[in-house]
């Protein structure tokens, strides 16, 4: 990562935007452990259902909730949701990908056609069986998240650490009398990781959105846990009376998505400018 | 007893219609402190014959014979035993400087991996002996250097460094598969008197890879002149350049570019190209592009006759007319 690409910001408006924007929802979900406005869970009767205000900057819910407070509460949420659903793909994904491709044959194939299988179900729907399955809830929505990104950072892994081991170094290195373990872990992962950052950057992206979309189906996180899918889905009912109440959580839901995306595609320029310009 | 030893090495492609020779029948024996050339062009088996020899071949190449470092018959040796060996008994160094470094990794990392790994040295004293190494095969400021990345040396130093690399372990053999042709003319005279050093002084047993006949003219003590996966001539290597036996020697030197040649002059080619493996005739592989070539070539595997001390393989061997 050259320093030159570090000075000159501007050159980077997508990286800049991206980092931006994640860093201060990590900050605010951060905040949102030590201070809130008002309690999230906190029921106020008498200011239910108030448009946004002095008081309640976001406007109340209809139990008088703090709306802003809420969010605040629900972005630690996604974010947990982001880490560990990234965190459970990228583990059990890079090692299933690093075994298909050292090993090969009926190895290779095996996990394959697995992800091929795992690829036929559109994300959300893959996850709303498995919570079916495992029962609703925001460990098991989590989790459901998680196996979907499974396959995905185990495709990538496979088709670049095939890439990396057909390069001349690698033939070097088994030359110097490196074993294929020695190789994964000293030639094909440090060659690799750039690219499953920025996957995984947008896999969190996808994750924060799956959740959403979970939690609005009533299957995420149950309340009193706040969750911006599920203020989405209380909102329904109000939303010719309070509008607000639906649109503060799914602009966070999109401004958290957009942002991670953008970083995910600035640091991918930044990592291999060739497919900027492939894409251009 | 000689270092390394090759007996009927052969290596065969597993192709949808069959087993495809790539190599056929190599033998030779290499001593401490000699040079082994092979020449050819592109496609005539020496990579191979190289990847054989360390027992590095892709999958789907077998390799037949026997290939004996120091009496051990590396064809039969397990991957536990090879990869003792890579590195440390016998080292590689590869064609193409600016690739077969690891852009990751700093350059005394990637020298200091090979003496960690085969030695059980300590980080530091392998980083100590890196510096050493990175000295002697002429990179200047040898410490500063080991932090570097390759991406920050040049063509020639990368290739330094790979030779470096090769002697970390101080190997019994060091097969180096076109060193120099990767890298401008000054840079290869400087990589040549290097390893013929290397050679005399530490008493390295060297195979050099080249189609260069220049660099094999002053580097190795013996050459092997390869076509279509055969040896076609060899010998002292003054005495093969010399004599000068075979047709195909004959096309190689003619092909050569004369400093006396007039301008203008269309220089000498050997008509047509390397025929693919599976298209190579059963007998002689330079029968189709042979200029001395008869329907007995064809067929059969043509006899080892002695010219003057050089070892053709040929039915009709002799000086040029």
């Amino acid at each position: 990562m050259s320093a030159l690409a570090m000075a000159r910001p501007y050159r980077r408006p997508a990286l800049v935007a991206g980092a931006v924007i994640t860093a201060t929802l990590a900050a605010i979900a951060l905040l949102s452990l030590a201070w809130t406005p008002y309690p999230p869970a906190d029921i106020d009767i008498a200011a239910r259902l108030q448009g946004p205000s002095a008081r309640h900057w976001l406007g109340t819910d209809q139990f008088g909730r703090d709306v802003l407070s809420m969010l605040m509460a629900g972005s630690r949420n996604s974010f947990a949701v982001g880490f560990v659903a990234v965190g459970i793909g990228l583990t059990l994904g890079v090692a299933l990908g690093l075994l298909a491709a050292v090993r090969g044959g009926i190895v290779d194939e095996a996990v394959m056609r697995l992800a091929d299988f795992a690829f036929a179900f559109p994300a959300v729907l893959s996850a709303i069986m498995i919570t079916a399955w495992l029962g609703p809830g925001a460990v098991n929505a989590i989790v459901a998240i998680g196996i979907f990104n499974i396959p995905v950072f185990a495709r990538l892994t496979r088709g670049s650490t095939l890439q990396v081991l057909g390069r001349d170094f690698v033939l070097a290195a088994r030359a110097a009398g490196k074993d294929g373990a020695r190789i994964v872990i000293e030639h094909v992962l440090p060659n690799i990781v750039g690219i499953l950052i920025v996957q995984g950057t947008i896999q969190f992206a996808l994750a924060i959105l799956a959740e959403a979309g979970l939690a609005y189906l009533g299957l995420g996180t149950q309340p009193p846990n706040p969750s911006w899918g599920k203020m989405l889905n209380e909102a329904q009912t109000f939303l010719h009376r309070s509008a607000w109440l639906a649109i503060f959580p799914g602009a966070a839901i999109a401004i958290t998505v957009l942002g991670f995306n953008l970083l995910g595609d600035g640091l991918r320029d930044l990592i291999d400018p060739r497919l900027r310009r492939v894409r251009r | 007893m000689s270092i390394l030893e090759a007996e009927h090495l052969a290596v065969s492609i597993a192709t949808e219609t069959g087993a495809l020779p790539v190599v056929r029948d190599i033998s030779f024996r290499l001593d401490r402190g000699t040079t082994l050339g092979l020449v050819g062009e592109s496609g005539s088996g020496k990579s191979m014959t190289a990847l054989a020899l360390m027992r590095l071949l892709p999958e789907i190449a077998t390799a037949t014979g026997a290939v004996r470092l120091l009496g051990e018959d590396l064809l039969q040796a397990d991957e536990d035993r090879l990869c003792a060996v890579r590195g440390d008994r016998m080292a590689m160094v590869f064609q193409e400087p600016m690739t077969s470094l690891n852009p990751v990794h700093r350059i005394g990392d990637q020298i200091a991996e090979t003496l960690i790994l085969h030695r059980g040295a300590e980080r530091r004293a392998a980083l100590e002996e890196a510096a050493r190494l990175l000295d002697r095969v002429g990179i200047g400021t040898a410490r500063a250097r080991l932090a570097a990345y390759p991406h920050q040396l040049s063509g020639g130093q990368r290739q330094r460094v790979m030779i470096a690399m090769a002697l970390a372990c101080r190997p019994d053999v060091v097969i180096a598969d076109e060193p120099t042709s990767a890298l401008d003319v000054t840079v290869q005279a400087q990589i040549v008197d290097l390893l013929r050093g290397l050679v005399e002084e530490i008493g390295l047993a060297l195979i050099l890879i080249s189609h260069d006949l220049g660099v094999i003219g002053r580097l190795a003590d013996r050459v092997m002149v390869m076509y279509g996966g055969a040896v076609m001539e060899e010998g002292d290597t003054r005495t093969v350049f010399a004599v000068r036996a075979h047709p195909y020697t004959q096309g190689l030197f003619a092909a050569l570019p004369s400093r006396g040649a007039r301008k203008g002059k269309r220089l000498a080619v050997i008509p047509g190209t390397v025929p693919s493996p599976d298209a190579l005739p059963p007998g002689c592989p330079f029968y189709g592009r042979c200029p001395r070539g008869q329907d007995v070539c064809r067929e059969n595997t043509p006899p080892a006759v002695a010219i003057d001390g050089s070892l053709a393989r040929c039915f009709f061997p002799g000086p040029p007319p």
